[in-house]
């Protein structure tokens, strides 16, 4: 293993998390709810009275994100290689999964965490080493 | 005011994601490459997180409702079941394909990126998959 030096973002990756902390305590503590997008969104799909409107203003707010940034500052760099197919085919893969294994990396990784559950912590490396097995063999086996 | 506060919580996590590199495809995939030239910066995001997470959930715990009044909805669930495991590894292996998972790509749709409106579509239609297996598997049960 080497280190990428030349991409590694200490400081800003850090605050990055601070904020993606804030915002996961105070949906907690305001809201008494896990910021679990996947599970934010995935509930829209089977709507629940009076539980619709709370999850639609808070994905807005994930996708107002990037346009108040663009307003105050450029967008820091964006970079897909994915072709449109493997987008798709992923896209499809984390839909199914996150809602079978109920989380994603922000209910089971930073909440699920934060409160110390086994439970997300089994899914946390779950994901983590598929997700590190699967770019191996993306980049050093099939590539 | 509940849906003041999930907006302002939406717009945070999503500008979150955006200064620590989280909605940068590239970024995540060069975490995930242990074996390549691995960019440890996602596990200082995570660090972050819980850093903050931890009290504020410890205090959540002890709660049962919300500063705003509502019922404190955390999950109950202890189980580590076949679901848990088989689901996070199949959101993994989608996670490792293109380096999105949820939250980026809403930030992503947001930015105006094609790429994040094709993730977020297929993304809703593999939650309807998982719905109408859901919805067939109870009413055989």
């Amino acid at each position: 293993m080497t280190l990428d030096w030349q991409h590694f973002t200490p400081w800003t990756s850090l605050a990055g998390g601070i904020l993606i902390g804030l915002a996961a305590a105070g949906f907690a503590l305001f809201n008494g709810r896990i910021a679990g997008i996947s599970g934010i969104v995935g509930g829209l799909l089977r709507p629940v009275s009076g539980q619709t409107s709370w999850r639609v203003a808070f994905v807005a707010g994930l996708v107002i994100a990037p346009l108040l940034w663009r307003s105050l500052a450029a967008l820091p760099p964006i970079e897909i290689t994915a072709s449109s197919w493997l987008i798709v085919l992923a896209g499809l893969l984390v839909g199914i999964g996150t809602r079978y294994g109920a989380g994603c990396t922000s209910g089971h990784g930073v909440c699920g965490l934060s409160r110390l559950s086994g439970r997300s912590l089994a899914a946390t490396l779950t994901f983590m080493a598929f997700g590190f097995a699967t770019v191996f063999i993306l980049r050093h086996v099939l590539a | 005011m509940n849906i003041v506060f999930a907006a302002l919580s939406g717009l945070v996590f999503g500008l979150g994601l955006l200064l620590a590199g989280m909605a940068n495809p590239a970024k995540v995939s060069g975490f995930l490459d242990l074996a390549g030239r691995w960019d440890p910066s996602l596990a200082l995001v995570m660090g972050g997180a819980i850093a903050v997470g931890l009290p504020a959930f410890a205090l959540a715990k002890k709660r049962t409702t919300s500063l705003l009044g509502l019922p404190m909805q955390l999950p109950q669930s202890r189980r580590i079941d076949r679901r848990l495991i088989l689901g996070s590894m199949i959101f993994g292996i989608g996670w490792g394909l293109a380096g999105i998972c949820p939250g980026p790509a809403l930030v992503l749709m947001g930015s105006g990126k094609a790429e994040g409106m094709l993730f977020v579509a297929a993304m809703l239609v593999g939650m309807g998959i998982f719905e109408w297996l859901e919805h067939h598997r109870n009413n055989a049960s």
